[in-house]
C-alpha cells in the first residue's frame, strides 16, 4: 500500500511485459463478476516477466483490487493496450535536445515513472512535478528521484513542498528560469485540463494521457470516444496520449462521469456485501 | 398428404413475460413436434435448400432421419457440413437462405429447417452421448494458431484438431466465443448451455484456448510464427469496430454504440444484479439501424426497463434483420419509426441526450445493393424525445492485426485480402469470416473457418 487508498501491485504477465512500452495501459478484472478496469502501466520488466500497476479504490471493482493480498491473483490481465508515448519512436539525437517536464497528479504519478525512467536512462533531461491534495497522498517520491534530474513536490494544503497546485508550481519553475521544451501531464482529467491551459500560456507543448471509460480496450466499444482537434478519436487505440491543446476536456469529463449514478449504486450494494475491506 | 400439414409453430415465451427476462425466447420443438414438422419435407430431387445453404448442408437427408425418429443419424448428416448447428439453427437468416428456397414456401409455408436443425443439436446435447470424433494421429507436434474465438475461429480450430494438429486459439477478451459471447444476447443464444457446450467440445478435442491475448499487442503473428513455434496461423478476428453516423451530438452522454451496450450486457452480464458492470438503459431509448444488432440492442434495452424505438431510414421490407427477430421485437412492444433518419442528437443542460432530431425519408431509385435508396424529405425535420441513443449501424474489421503483421495485405474496405480458401498475401497466414468479408453471418464465418482448415492442412503437408 502506498497510501491507505492507493496500492501498488506487481503482476506476472511475461508476454505483456515483453511487449510493453511507456504510455501504454492494460486491463484487469478482479474476478468473474468484476469490471474490466483500464490501468496505465507503472513499470515493466521483460526479464522478470512482470508489470506493475498502481490503483486507487474509487468504485466497487477497484475496491476489490485494493483489498487483494500478495499472492492473490486477478482473474484476467490483458495488454499492453494503446499506443506507446511518441518519444519512444523519436530519434535519440533529437530527443537529447529536449528538456521534459512531467506533471503528475495523485495516482497519475505512477504512470509517469516508466516514461521518466525510459527518457532518463537514455540521457534525456527530465524534471518531474508531483502534486497531491496532502502529504499523505504523495506517492513515488523516492522512486522518481532515481529516474529524473529533479523532483518537485507540491500539495494543495501546503503540508509538504510547494503550497499550491501543480500549475502554480510549473509557472514558478519556468519564471525561476527553468527551461522546458515539452510537458507531459498525467493525472485527474481536471488537472490535465488546467495544466494544458497553463502550458498554452507558457507556450509549452503538452501531452496528456486520457483515462477515459473503456470496456474492451481494443476499439470495439467506443466508450472511450473523445473529441481531439474537432474529430472523434478512440482513446483506447488512438491514444491514450494526445496533444493536450486539441483535447475537448469538458466533454471528456462529462463522458467520464456517464455511469456515476450506476456506479455509486453498485459501490453502495457492494460495500454492504463485503464490508469496508481495509 | 404430407404437405397439407401446416408448419408446426415452435413454442415461445409469452411476449409480455419475456419482455422482462433474459431467458431464451424460442423454446424450440419437442421430439413429437419435430417429427411432425420433418414429415412436411417433400424431398425434392433437386433440393434448392441445399444450394441456398452457404455450407451446402444436406438438408433433406437430415430431415428424413428426423422424420424417421433417428435423431442421432440426423446429427451425423449435419456434422458433415456444420460444426455449430445449435448456433446456426438459432441465428441463421433462414428466410433468405434454405427456407427462402423451399418449394413449400411458394404457396404456403417453408419447412422449418432452422428449427429442425436446432432441435437435432439440442436433442444431441441434452439426450444423447456426443457423436464419436476421429482425431487423426498424424500431426501431433505441428502447432497451429487460431486468432479469434468466434464462429470462424471455433470451426477452423475444431477441424484442425480433428486433423491431429496442436491447436491454440487466442482470444482478446476474457471469455471465448467472439460475437456469440459479447454480441448475441442470452435471449437468442443461451451462453451457459449452447455456447459453453460448443467451447467444451472444442477443448475435449484438445484445442487450447488462451483468453486475454490481443494479437497485435500482447504478441504478434510474426512472433507466433518466428518465436513461438507455430507453423501456420488462421485469422478469424471478425469485424468488431463500431460505426457512428458522424452527426452533431454523437459524443453526448447517453449515446452508445450497440457494441458497448451489448458487450456490457452479454459479456459483462450487466443484467445480473451480482455483477458490477454498470449499464445505462435510460427511460426512453432510440436504437438507430435495422439489422440483427439493432434488434438485439433494442430488445435488451426493453428488458432493462426502457421504452424503445427503432429508427430506420428505409421501410420494414428492407430491414436487414432476421424476420423472426423483427417479429419478436414488434410482439414485445418495440416501436418502429421507419423512413426516419437522425440528423442531430440534442443535449440537455448537463450534456446528456435530450432528443433525437430526425428527418423523414422516402424511397428513391434502387442503389447498387438493389434496395431503393432513401432520400430525405426537405423540411420534414422533427424530434423524438429520448434520453439514450444506441448506434447500430454495422461494424468493420479491426485494423490491429493487418497493421502489425509484415506483408499481410488488406482490401480497400479494410478487410484482410484472402482467396476462397482463406490464403492471404503472407505465407502461412490464412484468414476467414468477417475479418475477410466484412460483417456477415455466423454460418458464412463457420464455413470460411472450415475451408481454411483444409487449406492449412494442404499447406502444412506440402511444407
Amino acid at each position: 500500500m502506498l497510501t491507505p487508498a492507493i496500492c501498488r501491485m506487481k503482476l506476472y504477465a511475461p508476454r505483456l511485459a515483453a511487449s510493453a512500452n511507456p504510455g501504454q495501459f492494460l486491463i484487469v478484472r478482479a474476478d468473474e463478476k468484476g469490471e474490466r478496469i483500464p490501468l496505465t502501466i507503472s513499470d515493466y520488466n521483460a526479464e522478470e516477466g512482470s508489470v506493475t500497476i498502481v490503483t486507487q479504490s474509487i468504485g466497487a471493482s477497484s475496491l476489490d483490487i485494493v483489498s487483494f493480498e500478495a499472492g492473490e491473483g486477478f482473474s484476467d490481465v490483458a495488454g499492453p493496450l494503446g499506443l506507446a508515448s511518441d518519444f519512444v519512436k523519436m530519434p535519440l539525437e533529437q530527443l537529447r535536445k529536449q528538456r521534459y517536464v512531467f506533471i503528475a497528479g495523485g495516482v497519475g504519478t505512477a504512470p509517469v515513472y516508466p516514461q521518466a525512467k525510459w527518457l532518463h536512462s537514455r540521457g534525456v533531461a527530465v524534471d518531474v512535478i508531483i502534486g497531491a491534495k496532502t502529504k499523505d497522498l504523495l506517492i513515488y517520491r523516492e522512486e522518481m528521484s532515481e529516474v529524473c534530474d529533479n523532483v518537485f513536490v507540491c500539495t494543495d494544503d501546503g503540508s509538504e513542498g510547494f503550497h499550491g497546485m501543480v500549475t502554480a508550481l510549473l509557472e514558478k519553475l519556468v519564471s525561476d528560469g527553468r527551461q522546458y521544451t515539452h510537458a507531459v501531464a498525467i493525472g485527474p482529467m481536471i488537472m490535465m485540463k488546467f495544466t494544458t491551459l497553463t502550458c498554452r500560456k507558457l507556450g509549452l507543448p503538452v501531452t496528456v494521457s486520457l483515462n477515459t471509460l473503456m470496456v474492451d480496450g481494443t476499439g470495439m466499444c467506443g466508450a472511450c470516444r473523445v473529441t481531439v482537434g474537432g474529430k472523434t478519436r478512440f482513446a483506447c487505440v488512438e491514444g491514450p496520449e494526445f496533444n493536450g491543446y486539441d483535447v475537448d476536456f469538458d466533454e471528456a469529463m462529462r463522458r467520464q462521469g456517464q455511469y456515476r449514478a450506476e456506479e455509486a449504486q453498485a459501490l453502495e450494494n457492494h460495500k454492504c456485501k463485503i464490508g469496508r475491506g481495509k | 398428404m404430407a404437405n397439407r400439414i401446416p408448419r408446426v409453430p415452435a413454442r415461445e415465451q409469452d411476449p409480455k413475460v419475456r419482455a422482462a427476462n433474459f431467458d431464451e425466447v424460442c423454446l424450440g420443438y419437442n421430439k413429437e413436434e419435430a417429427l411432425l414438422e420433418a414429415s412436411r419435407c417433400l424431398h425434392c430431387k433437386n433440393p434448392r435448400c441445399v444450394g441456398a445453404c452457404p455450407v451446402g448442408l444436406k438438408i433433406p437427408d437430415f430431415i428424413a432421419r428426423v422424420a424417421g425418429g433417428d435423431i442421432r443419424g440426423a446429427a451425423e448428416v449435419i456434422a458433415q457440413d456444420s460444426s455449430l448447428p445449435a448456433v446456426c439453427g438459432r441465428v441463421c437468416p433462414q428466410e433468405t437462405q434454405c427456407e427462402g428456397s423451399c418449394i413449400l414456401g411458394v404457396k404456403g409455408e417453408a419447412v422449418a429447417i432452422g428449427k429442425l436443425e436446432r432441435f437435432v443439436a439440442d436433442f444431441m446435447r441434452q439426450e444423447e452421448t456426443p457423436l464419436p470424433v476421429e482425431i487423426s494421429k498424424k500431426n501431433p507436434s505441428v502447432k497451429v494458431a487460431v486468432v479469434g474465438s468466434g464462429p470462424a475461429g471455433l470451426a477452423c480450430a475444431g477441424d484442425l484438431a480433428k486433423m491431429g494438429y496442436d491447436v491454440t486459439v487466442f482470444e482478446a477478451l476474457h471469455k471465448a466465443g467472439g460475437v456469440l459471447q459479447y454480441g448475441i444476447p442470452e435471449f437468442r443464444l443461451p451462453k451457459d448451455t449452447v455456447l459453453k457446450h460448443e467451447l467444451d467440445a472444442l477443448q475435449a478435442l484438445g484445442v487450447k484456448i488462451e483468453t486475454n491475448v490481443i494479437i497485435g499487442k500482447t504478441t504478434t503473428i510474426d512472433s507466433l510464427l518466428d518465436d513461438e513455434g507455430f507453423s501456420a496461423v488462421f485469422v478469424g478476428s471478425g469485424a468488431g469496430l463500431p460505426k457512428f453516423m458522424g452527426i452533431p451530438g454523437e459524443n453526448l452522454c447517453g449515446v452508445f454504440s450497440a457494441n458497448e451496450f451489448l458487450t456490457r450486457n452479454n459479456l459483462m452480464k450487466a443484467y445480473l444484479s451480482d455483477y458490477l458492470t454498470p449499464i445505462h438503459a435510460g427511460r426512453k431509448v432510440c436504437v438507430v439501424g435495422g439489422g440483427n444488432v439493432a434488434m438485439d440492442a433494442a430488445r435488451t434495452a426493453l428488458r432493462l426497463g426502457a421504452e424503445v424505438h427503432i429508427v430506420y431510414r428505409r421501410t420494414e421490407a428492407e430491414l436487414p434483420a432476421r424476420k423472426e427477430e423483427v417479429h419478436h421485437a414488434l410482439e414485445e412492444g418495440i416501436v418502429f419509426d421507419m423512413l426516419t433518419n437522425p440528423v442531430e442528437i440534442l443535449s440537455d443542460d448537463k450534456g446528456w441526450v435530450r432528443s433525437l432530431k430526425c428527418i423523414r425519408m422516402e424511397l428513391g431509385e434502387p442503389d447498387e445493393s438493389g434496395r431503393r435508396s432513401p432520400v430525405p424529405v426537405p423540411g420534414s425535420e422533427f424530434e423524438i424525445d429520448a434520453d439514450t441513443v444506441i448506434m447500430a449501424l454495422g461494424t468493420s474489421p479491426n485494423p490491429l492485426i493487418a497493421s502489425t503483421t509484415e506483408g499481410l495485405e488488406i482490401t480497400r474496405r479494410g478487410c484482410i485480402a484472402a482467396d476462397a480458401d482463406g490464403v492471404t498475401s503472407r505465407r502461412g497466414v490464412f484468414a476467414g469470416g468477417d475479418a475477410v468479408t466484412g460483417a456477415a453471418t455466423v454460418i458464412l464465418a463457420m464455413g470460411a473457418g472450415r475451408t481454411a482448415a483444409k487449406a492449412i492442412d494442404g499447406y502444412l503437408e506440402k511444407k
